[in-house]
């Protein structure tokens, strides 16, 4: 079982995943579609009463649902890899650039090394493998306590161009 | 740091903290990737992001030295470390680096501990992130500066320390500027060049390039953006990154870096991408404000020099009367804006010696120096030689003897014997060639200072594989090894600049074995000699007649 991490402890999560296939029906409360399955079934997605996310492959950039953001509450991005670091440039669009208040959820092959970047991007969550050493991602997001740059985020600016990072990550 | 009095950016106890932070992250990460948390796949970007390769035959740690600027005390620690962890010496580097070639794993922390001390450190010194920023080694002292970059420089440093965007590029970033009328920072050969203007009325501003690069697809910067305001280069160098980020390709490591999406999109298109995100980003979060540019410039601030006439009579006695000390002067200094004062280009390039090494030893003579005689501070430069910005013309020769006697004073800044020579297949683990080796052979070759003064500014540049560690595309003469079906085979052009004529070279005919280019480069540049006009340096008369006549004169007939 996956686990969804929130200010670097174990959150519920109440969202289900929907996949592509056009047979299974869509179960009931919040699901997660893809972007091919939001376009395939905007119209029935959309006459349903509950919460909806999108997932984006990291090769999805803002731009694909920039015109329906207002129909999810959540945005998942997918890492393929954790070296492909396209979903970070995605999130900062969605929120400074679209205005995105909901929750970015960080999902694939994300290390604790990079959650402070997560944060610092626009990431509200992170799906971790089973596996993962929990005291790791803990401590990632108080490992560095300064920055040398504007970003998201609650942080304290020391001056323009740096600033005291604020461990909770809220 | 007692002794340093010119301009350096020092460390506050913030900066402080985030290196000792990162010292001990690196210190667990290595812990995670020991207990098996981290894979070695996963560890490897980690790792490079801290300096630290797996060489052929050991650990290479590159340890950052930002625009290449150095204090003594700096110095004397990468000294220290070169005793203690490798074998007595070091490498400086293309990239204003430094790299220590013989390092095992387990020292790694205690060296990053050591680096830590005197404010330095090996991160983004590799990895798909923005690396190093490199710039002019006479920044501060050139004659001919109008802004001084180290300012700008420093400003991009911090903003891209730890960047939680641009952290996992597609390929790796590397920024250069210039703040003067003539480019020594070889900014057309850069992801991104900066040209640093004075706008009039005391404003700064930027002239930007995009997409120049060498590797296996060479590429001249383009012109991205002219007149860009100072409070606007954070958030611009934002917009081109995160359409870099997002739009740079990921599918080929060979077609990654920003150069090939310049190639591929078009410049035209590209500045309409990165304008229009520039626009969105535009607003007061990250606009760069003139308050924190002026505390930085404070950092770089002129040291302390004598009112001192332009003439100094002691040091026009010695050209006089010393012809060697006279020919070194000539070529290894350059006019500084302040009157009596001197730059100093310290060649580590002696005949047969190795293109960027310097021994310990040496490290600790060149330190005392900067101390007695620049004010504790030194540069390293892009070419792999050291320069003492501030030097008083009455001490230059006193500088130069103490230089003679650490092997430190060879006349050659800018001449035939002033290689850049990439670590080729004698460290490198990519490389397909020697480049080393030969370069010694070169040197030795043309070690009579009088045939170098004689053949003037010729800049021979290596590289012992496609990647062009070593600029052989805009080397005056360029090099390039290639493994040929296991036999070390060498590809050889002329014409390349990285200068303000920045121009890629031409090959000028058939590759080589490993045995002939010595004779090779002799030949072209008796062609040179033969052909060259009054005044003109090797790249002018290749640019006069073309490839073609040296390829006849160097190919032509049987040697």
């Amino acid at each position: 079982m996956a686990l969804l991490l929130k200010d670097g402890a174990v959150a519920e999560d109440a969202w289900v995943v929907v996949g592509d296939d056009d047979a299974a029906a869509v179960p009931e409360g919040a699901v997660i579609v893809s972007l091919d399955r939001w376009r395939r079934d905007r119209a029935a997605l959309s006459a349903r009463n509950t919460a909806l996310g999108i997932r984006l492959k990291s090769s999805q950039l803002a731009a694909e649902i920039a015109a329906d953001l207002d129909r999810f509450t959540l945005v998942v991005l997918d890492f393929p890899v954790f070296r492909d670091g396209r979903p970070f440039s995605t999130a900062r669009e969605l929120r400074e650039h679209h205005g995105f208040t909901g929750e970015i959820r960080a999902s694939g092959h994300v290390l604790p090394d990079q959650y402070q970047f997560l944060v610092r991007t626009g990431f509200n969550t992170v799906v971790v493998g089973e596996g993962a050493n929990l005291a790791s991602w803990r401590h990632a997001l108080s490992e560095i306590s300064v920055a040398y740059q504007a970003a998201l985020s609650a942080e304290q600016p020391l001056s323009n161009l740096r600033r005291r990072l604020d461990p909770s990550g809220s | 740091m007692s002794h340093l009095q010119a301009g350096h950016y020092q460390y506050d106890e913030i900066d402080r903290r985030f290196l000792t932070e990162r010292v001990e992250q690196f210190r667990r990460q290595v812990e995670r990737r020991i207990a098996g948390e981290l894979s070695e796949a996963e560890f490897r970007p980690i790792r490079l992001m801290n300096g630290l390769y797996l060489q052929l035959h050991a650990y290479m740690l590159r340890v950052a030295v930002p625009y290449g600027v150095l204090s003594s005390a700096q110095l004397r620690q990468l000294a220290s470390i070169g005793r203690q962890y490798d074998r007595g010496y070091g490498h400086f580097t293309t990239r204003q680096n430094l790299q220590f070639n013989w390092i095992k794993l387990v020292d790694v922390p205690a060296i990053l501990n050591d680096l830590a001390k005197v404010d330095m450190h090996a991160i983004q010194t590799s990895g798909n992130c923005i690396r190093n920023v490199t710039t002019d080694q006479f920044a501060g002292a050139a004659a001919d500066e109008v802004v001084d970059p180290r300012v700008y420089a420093e400003i991009i440093r911090q903003w891209s320390t730890l960047h939680p965007e641009f952290t996992f590029l597609p390929r790796k970033f590397k920024i250069a500027i210039t703040g003067a009328t003539t480019d020594r920072a070889a900014i057309a050969i850069h992801d991104v060049g900066i040209r640093a203007r004075a706008l009039g009325q005391g404003a700064v501003g930027f002239d930007i390039f995009v997409g120049g690069g060498l590797g296996r697809s060479p590429f001249l910067a383009k012109s991205l953006r002219a007149e860009l305001p100072q409070a606007d280069l954070l958030a611009y160098l934002e917009a081109i990154l995160r359409i870099y980020n997002q739009y740079g390709r990921r599918d080929n490591i060979y077609k990654a870096r920003i150069k090939i999406l310049v190639h591929e999109v078009g410049i035209d298109a590209l500045r309409e991408q990165i304008d229009a995100e520039f626009e969105r980003i535009r607003g007061p979060k990250y606009r760069l404000d003139p308050e924190i540019v002026e505390s930085i410039r404070a950092h770089f601030a002129s040291p302390p020099f004598e009112d001192l006439p332009a003439k100094s009579p002691a040091f026009e006695a010695a050209l006089a009367r010393d012809a060697v000390f006279a020919r070194w002067a000539e070529i290894n200094t350059v006019a500084h804006r302040q009157a009596g004062y001197a730059a100093v280009t310290i060649s580590l390039k002696p005949p047969g010696g190795i293109p960027g090494d310097a021994t310990s030893d040496q490290m600790d003579a060149v330190a005392d120096l900067a101390e007695r005689f620049s004010f504790g501070e030194l540069r390293v430069t892009h070419e792999q030689n050291l320069v003492l910005a501030h030097v008083r013309r009455d001490d230059l020769r006193a500088l130069w003897q103490e230089l003679g006697k650490h092997g430190l004073d060879t006349a050659n800044a800018g001449l035939i014997g002033d290689i850049i020579a990439c670590p080729g297949l004698d460290y490198c683990a990519l490389a397909s060639a020697r480049s080393i080796s030969l370069a010694q052979q070169i040197s030795a070759r043309f070690a009579d200072p009088e045939q170098q003064h004689l053949i003037g500014e010729l800049k021979i540049k290596m590289s012992g594989c496609i990647n062009a560690c070593g600029h052989h595309h805009v080397g005056h003469i360029g090099v390039l090894g290639v493994d040929k079906h296991g036999v070390e085979t060498y590809q050889i052009t002329v014409g390349g600049s990285a200068a303000d004529d920045a121009v890629l070279g031409a090959v000028v005919g058939p590759a080589v074995g490993y045995d002939e280019v010595v004779a090779k480069i002799g030949r072209l540049v008796d062609a040179y000699l033969e052909l060259r006009a009054p005044g003109e340096r090797f790249v002018d008369t290749v640019a006069r007649l073309g490839v073609k006549a040296f390829r006849e004169k160097a190919y032509g007939t049987a040697a």
